[in-house]
Parts: C-alpha cells; structure tokens; sequence
C-alpha cells in the first residue's frame, strides 16, 4: 500500500506541476477491483467488487488521457461528462466529480456496477485503443461508482419546485421508472408510482442478484424519491386494480409513463421443458432475490431446487447471474451451455471472469435437443448437440451451425433457461388504442410519447431487452418532454 | 395501505374464511379472478387464492382456503385485529359469461370456493344451473347452503358416504351428461385430479368444459413461467391467461407433476412451523 501512495504522490506532484504526460499516463498500471476470494464467494450472498480504495481511484483516473475531444463520452448513452469527472477524481476533487456524474445520471452507483461498460464509453476510450485492448481501458465504471458509493451517506433530496397541481402516474418502479419519478416531480407536479411487486425497484430488485448490486443501494434511491414526496404504491397491478382509462379519466392522472419491463420468459420450445426443475431465470432469480429463497426454512418461506448439477442456457447477463446463483445456493457443478463461442457471448466481460472464477463451467457451441426426466416428471439429463461457427448473420454475430449426429448427454437435476424476455401483454390487453409493434413492443416517438394522449413509456417495454442506463437515457426524455407537456 | 382481517372462520376441519380489507381488488375484480397474498411482507410466500366474494362498499374480499402447507396454517391463526402482509389483485382473466343455458356446476372440496361466485353470475345471467357438490366426508363439505341458493339443481356427495350421496362427483356428473337435453356446459373446479376426471366425463358427451387451474405461482403477472401448462399443446401461462381453460385441452398429467415440485420441502416448513408452535405454546 506504501508503495502504491509513494507513487501516487510523485504523480499528484508532477501533476500540480503540469508535467504529467502521456508517457507517465501510460506507464501507470491498470487498477485491478478488489473482490470478495473466488472460493469465499461461493458460499455467501455478499457483494462481489469491494470498489477501489481512494489511492486506486486516483491512479486510475491519472491514466485518463484528458482527450480533447473525449470519445468516451460519445459511448456513454445520458452522456455524462466523463474526461471531466474523471479529472476532477485525479485532482482529488471527488465531491465535484460526483456532482458532474449527477448532472446527467440519476443512479451512478447502480449503472457504476451494471453498465456494460466495454461497449459503451470504454469501447470508445483512447487509452483502450492505444493498448489495443479494451479491458486496458480507463476503468469508467469503476470510478463512478467510486465517486457515488461516498455519496451514499448524505444522499440529499433534490429540490422540488412549488406545486403545480399536475399529477403523474408511473407505473413500474425500474430503473426508468425512478428516472422519470424525479425528474417530473423536481418541475412540481405530483407523482405516484405503481408498482405490481410488493418491492420497489424492478429488475435491480427481482433480477439482478444482491453480490453483483447490493439491494441496500437500490433501497437508497427509492428512500430519495419519498423524501422528494412522491408516492410509490406497491401490490398494483395497472391494467388489473386499475386501467390507464380509469387513472385518467376517473382518478385525475394527467399524464402517465408506463415502464412496465419486458417480462414473459421465452422457452426454447423443447421436448421436456415442463418438468420439474426446469425454470425460467425470471422464475430462479425472483426466488433466490426478491423472495429470499436462499435463506429457505431459516426465515423464508419460498422454495428453490435443492441442485446437484445445473445447466444453464443462454450467454447473456441473465444467464451468468443464474448461474452464480446456482454456484450459491449449492450446486456442484455448474454448466453454462451456449450455443455460440465466448467471444460472441453479450454478457458484461466482467461477470464473465466472475463466473468462472466461481467454477461456473463453460460448454459453448453446445445446445440443448431435449430434456429428459423420470416417472414423478424431474428433470435427469439433457440431450444436447455441438455447434459451430458460420456465416455471420444479421446481427453480425456468426451463426450456430448444429452437427449432425453429434448428440451426447448431459447428467443434470435442474435446467435454467436464459434466452430471453418477449413484451407482456397485460397493458396491450387492458389498454385500446395504445399502439404496439408485431413483438408487443409499445410504439413511442423520438420524445417517447405514445400513439395516446399524454401517455410516454420508455426501458425495455419499448426496446426490448435492454440495459438499465438505456431505460435511464429513455427515462430523461420522457421525463422532459412530460414536463413541457404539463407546462402548457 | 393495511390488509386488515376482518373475520376469520372455521367452515370445516380444515376449510376457513377469510374476510379482508383489500378496497382496491374489492371494487375491481370479477368472478373467477384471484389474489396473491403473503401473510408476512419480508418473507412470506406468495399464494394465490381464489376471490370468492367481496363488498366493495366495505372495501373487503373474501378468501375461503384450505389449511395445507405453511402460508395456509398462518393464516388460520389470524383474527380481527391481525393484518396480511400484502394482497395484490386483482389477476387473471374473467370468467367469461353469457346465457349458456344449463350449466352443470362441479365443485370438488376447496374448489366450491373459486365455484361459487361464477356459479352465481352464470345464475344472473339467465342460465339454469345444476351443481354437483363433493368432498371427502362430511367435515369438508362446505358451502352447501350457499350453492341451494343458487342452484336449481343440487347434488351433494361424499366419498365415505358420511352426507349425502355415497361416492364421486364424476357419477353424477355422467348421468347429468345423460340426460336429453344434454347440458350446454360444465365448469369443474377442484383437485387437479377430479378434474381431470371430470373432463374425461364430459368429453364423452361432447359437452365443453371449462376448468380453473390452480397451479403453483410465484409472480402472477405473466413473469416468471413457473405456472405454465399445456393447452392443446400450446404453453399457457395461468396468471395471465387463465386461470380457466378448455378442460378437454389441459394436459393434466403434466400439470399434477409440477404441481409437486416442492412437495418435500414445504412439508419440511410446515413441520418446522407446528414444532415452532408448539414450543411457543409451552413457553405460555
Ligand atoms: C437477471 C438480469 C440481469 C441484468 N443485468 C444487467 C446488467 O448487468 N446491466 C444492465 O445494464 N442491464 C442488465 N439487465 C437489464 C436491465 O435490468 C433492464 O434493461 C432494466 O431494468 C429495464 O428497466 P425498466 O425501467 O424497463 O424496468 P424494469 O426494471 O423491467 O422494471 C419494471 C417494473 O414494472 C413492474 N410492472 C410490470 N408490469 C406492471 C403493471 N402492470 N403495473 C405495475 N407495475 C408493473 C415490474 O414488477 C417491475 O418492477 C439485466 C436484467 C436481468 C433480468
Ligand atoms: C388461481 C388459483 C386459485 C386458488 N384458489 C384457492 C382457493 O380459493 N382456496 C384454496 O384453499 N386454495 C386455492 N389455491 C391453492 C393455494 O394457492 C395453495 O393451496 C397454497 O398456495 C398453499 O400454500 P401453503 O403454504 O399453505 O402450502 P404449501 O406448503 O405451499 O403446500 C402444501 C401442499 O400443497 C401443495 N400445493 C402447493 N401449492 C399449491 C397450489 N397452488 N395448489 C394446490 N396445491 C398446492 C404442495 O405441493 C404441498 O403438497 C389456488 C391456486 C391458484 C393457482
Ligand atoms: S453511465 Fe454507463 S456508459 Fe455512461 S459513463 Fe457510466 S458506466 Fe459509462
Ligand atoms: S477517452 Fe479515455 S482517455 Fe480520453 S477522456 Fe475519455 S476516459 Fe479519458
Ligand atoms: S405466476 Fe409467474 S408467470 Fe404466472
């Protein structure tokens, strides 16, 4: 540790002498996260990454290259000044740079840990290119959340303007949920949000498992959207306790967003996948977090497989969070089976190295053909193919190819699929004249306005599956363009 | 907002009926929607339960269950001054009704719950409704009084005999399915089993049959998957696009199979929860 501040102070001293250059810049290694021990981890709930201690935070951003024009900030989705927080941070200035990050993001201490960064303002990073590699990039992620997890303590309400008279429905209470709930209560007008769970805070709650984002954090946020005074409703189903129609016309909402997440678990449409221990990760994930299923028969009453080996289907963030959290919950062997190479796999490259360290055992160009099971309908193998790589196809991704006769069997007791999320159609069923597309994606235009009055929607029910700064991004424009539509 | 209890009675050895605040599900549900209800916030399970009434000037709904597991047994200790965790509601689709004609009505045990309130609403529709009422004995029949009100026909059984009719609600049900005219519909609700019975029953007369299914849930918003059942060879999901289904279409087998996915584990909970009772009683 000594060495590391003896270092960091000739750096800060060249830096007050203006003479940090780029060739300094380069030569400062990468700072690594700490984490919890791969081995440690298996067997508890707790965060993964420890964060950066002050000293690291401070090298880290001392190899930002300050670029003129910063790239980064081309790839970061809201935009956030990142070349100026991150300078602020190399300055020691970290209250400054954490109100830069607040000027254009909401919830830097969940998108700090979620963001998948490599594809965003990472990928674009000069210092990344320079080293031909994108993990060798200035650590962005890690730095916002460095910044906002100091903010934690004193978290400050912002200011609400005086009253306009004006309420606001929101329903769900996702990540972009809580965006918009701000921002429209900030202009004044009354805010209420709906939410069908008896928990607040969406996919950050029910999904995404507590060692990867501590609920505590999402709970924070949700405590600032109490103190601004808006009202979060739980146990309400839009479009079952109440339709859009009625909270306008009968209970006096004069706008409302609707960010109500994808939901509806696809299946691979298989031989075997009604049996028992075969689970949606919607389903896995939603026991083991929201219902605490973990703690099972110690304080918890909602079961979960009691696992020996797992198969979990899929290659994206979804799948390696159930995975790890069969790792947790018991399992001995874990297999992430996917049907394409690693290189091709959308999950955070991070959780990637997490997961094998944990021992998650990777089967890729391998997928399942059927799923077998005994007389009392439990699941006791997989059948399965190998894949291998063709033509790209539209997604430019290359396309799996099965190899005949190349079937062999997996000896599994539970199988996890996680191959995506289809739109759910409770409000498309409970809403005429709402607009969707052919997958039930709702239809907004470029300020995320829907074909009706007054109705915005934006996250993953409009974009499909996608990321929590995107349903954020979404979230901003709905929220101002709300605004202006109350204003007038 | 509370869920407060505000009676709670015993039908039957293991039947009780719940009145509860829950204003909003009160003034929006139909018949053959349900709740989900926890009996502790933080760490209760979820169950669904059938609506079997409500008031919405008083902002309550009732819930008539039957004591099986854990979340069940807590419930039935709850009296007027107690709260459920939370109710969420109100879900799935409505029953759909219209004038039939004669319906034949069979409600096995507990399913005389989820029955009665379409039972009723097919009545005010205009239809003629004949209900078949069976449980194991005596002790678990419930609702009897109720079901004459509404019925213009009432048959009740018992397997052992003990009241009414000796045997299965499928007999009766045949000789109903005889009769000329045959009935326009039937609606069953019970154990999986006895359903699946029953449509097999009626299936031979070509009478259509809607069943209510009561798989395990989790969510209850179309989220999770885990209520999932095979209709005519389609994955349907309960919550959302039931919870009622063409019966001759249901692939019951696979259903009952999943439905005992945590059989040993709940029984473990239940046991651990009456241990736990009964060392509180010793400590009065
Ligand atoms: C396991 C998992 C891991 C993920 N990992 C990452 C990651 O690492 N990085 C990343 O950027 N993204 C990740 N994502 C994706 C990201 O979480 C989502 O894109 C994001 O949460 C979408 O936000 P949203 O605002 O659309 O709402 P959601 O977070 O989907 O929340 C919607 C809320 O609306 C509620 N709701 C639904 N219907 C109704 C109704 N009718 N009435 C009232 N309430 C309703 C739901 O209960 C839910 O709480 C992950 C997703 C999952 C499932
Ligand atoms: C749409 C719907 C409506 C329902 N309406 C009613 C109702 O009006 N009254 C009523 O008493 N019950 C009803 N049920 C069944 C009720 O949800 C279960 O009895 C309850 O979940 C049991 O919880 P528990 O913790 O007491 O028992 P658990 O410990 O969860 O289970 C005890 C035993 O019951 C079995 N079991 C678990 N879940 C269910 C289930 N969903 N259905 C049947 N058996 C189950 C288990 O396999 C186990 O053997 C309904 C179910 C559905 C899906
Ligand atoms: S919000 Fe995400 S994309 Fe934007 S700077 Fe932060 S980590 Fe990068
Ligand atoms: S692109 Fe990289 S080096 Fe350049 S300003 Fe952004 S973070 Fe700094
Ligand atoms: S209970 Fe989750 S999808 Fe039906």
């Amino acid at each position: 540790m000594t060495e590391l501040s003896e270092k960091l102070q000739q750096l800060i001293e060249k830096q007050n002498a203006g003479e940090l250059k780029a060739k300094d810049r380069y030569e400062i290694p990468a700072q690594e996260m700490p984490t919890q021990d791969g081995g440690q981890r298996r067997g508890n709930m707790n965060e993964v990454a420890l964060g950066y201690t002050k000293i690291q935070a401070r090298l880290e951003a001392m190899r930002c290259l300050q670029c003129k024009n910063a790239p980064c900030v081309e790839g970061c989705p809201v935009r956030i000044r990142i070349r100026d927080f991150v300078i602020a941070i190399a300055k020691g200035e970290d209250e400054e740079a954490l109100a830069i990050v607040k000027e254009n993001s909401l919830l830097p201490a969940v998108c700090g840990r979620v963001c998948p960064q490599e594809v965003q303002c990472q990928e674009r990073c000069t210092v990344g290119k320079k080293f031909k590699d994108p993990e060798k990039s200035v650590s962005i992620g890690r730095l916002e959340r460095y910044v906002a997890d100091l903010a934690k303590a004193d978290s400050k309400a912002p200011k609400v303007a005086s009253p306009t008279g004006k309420k606001v429905a929101i329903i769900g209470s996702g990540p972009g949920g809580i965006v918009v709930a701000a921002d429209v209560r900030r202009a004044g007008h009354e805010v209420t949000v709906f939410e069908a769970f008896h928990k607040p805070g969406g996919v950050l709650v029910y999904g995404i498992p507590e060692f990867r984002l501590p609920k505590s954090i999402v709970q924070e946020e949700i405590d600032v959207l109490k103190k601004m005074g808006i009202e979060i409703v739980c146990n309400f189903i839009v479009g079952r306790t109440r339709t859009i129609k009625e909270l306008m016309e009968e209970d006096g909402y004069d706008a409302v967003y609707i960010g109500v997440g994808a939901g509806l678990p696809k299946f691979m449409n298989i031989d075997g996948e009604h049996l028992v221990g075969v689970y949606s990760a919607n389903e896995y994930l939603t026991r083991a977090n929201l219902m605490k299923a973990y703690q099972f028969g110690k304080g918890a009453d909602t079961p979960i497989a009691v696992s020996k080996n797992v198969a979990v289907l899929g290659g994206g963030n979804v799948a390696m969070d159930s995975a790890r959290m069969a790792v947790r919950l018991g399992a001995e062997n874990v297999y992430l089976v996917y049907r394409r190479s690693e290189k091709e796999m959308p999950a955070r490259i991070e959780e990637v190295h997490h997961a094998k360290e944990e021992g998650v055992q990777f089967r890729t160009l391998q997928n399942p053909k059927r799923i077998l099971g005994d007389e009392q309908g439990n699941v006791t193998g997989m059948e399965c193919l190998k894949y291998e790589l063709g033509e790209p196809d539209d997604s430019g991704r290359c396309r799996p190819v099965a190899i005949g006769g190349s079937e062999f069997m997996m000896d599994v007791d539970t199988v996890i699929v996680a191959i995506g999320n289809g739109a759910n159609p409770l409000i498309e069923q409970t809403t005429p004249g709402l607009e969707f597309n052919k997958w039930g994606n709702i239809v907004v235009d470029e300020n995320c306005k829907t074909s009706l009055q007054a109705v915005y929607a934006g996250g993953d029910i409009v974009l499909g599956a996608a990321t929590v700064i995107l349903a954020m991004g979404q979230g901003r424009i709905a929220a101002a363009a709300m605004n202006s539509y109350l204003a007038e | 907002m509370s869920f407060n209890v505000l009676s709670n009675q015993k039908l039957s050895e293991n039947v009780f009926q719940m009145d509860v605040e829950a204003p909003l599900v009160a003034r929006s549900r139909k018949a053959g929607q349900f709740v989900i209800i926890s009996v502790d916030e933080n760490a209760g399970e979820r169950i669904p339960l059938t609506i079997s009434g409500a008031n919405p000037d008083k902002g309550s709904i009732r819930l008539i269950y039957q004591r099986v597991g854990k979340a069940t047994a807590q419930m039935a200790q709850l009296g007027v001054g107690d709260a459920l965790g939370y109710i969420v509601g109100p879900l799935g689709m409505p029953t759909h009704i219209e004038k039939f004609g004669t319906v034949v009505c069979v409600g096995g045990g507990i399913g005389g719950a989820p029955l009665l309130p379409i039972a009723t609403a097919l009545k005010e529709a205009g239809n003629t409704i004949i209900s078949i009422l069976g449980a194991r004995n005596q002790e678990l029949l419930i609702l009897e009084d109720d079901f004459r009100a509404v019925s213009d026909e009432l048959i009740v059984l018992t397997d052992d005999g003990s009241h009414g009719r000796k045997g299965l609600v499928t007999e009766p049900l045949k000789e109903v399915c005889s009769r000329n005219p045959k009935p326009d519909c039937a609606i069953a609700i019970g154990p999986a089993i006895m359903m699946k019975f029953c449509c097999e029953t009626t299936k031979e007369f070509n009478v259509p049959t809607q069943v209510s299914l009561n798989t395990i849930m989790v969510d209850g918003t179309g989220m999770c998957g885990c209520c999932r059942v095979e209709v005519g060879g389609e994955t349907k999901f309960v919550c959302v696009d039931g919870p009622e289904f063409d019966g001759h279409k249901v692939n019951f087998e696979q259903m009952m199979k999943r439905m005992g996915a945590y059989k040993a584990l709940e029984q473990k909970a239940l046991e651990n929860f009456k241990d736990h009772k009964c060392r509180v009683g010793l400590k009065k």
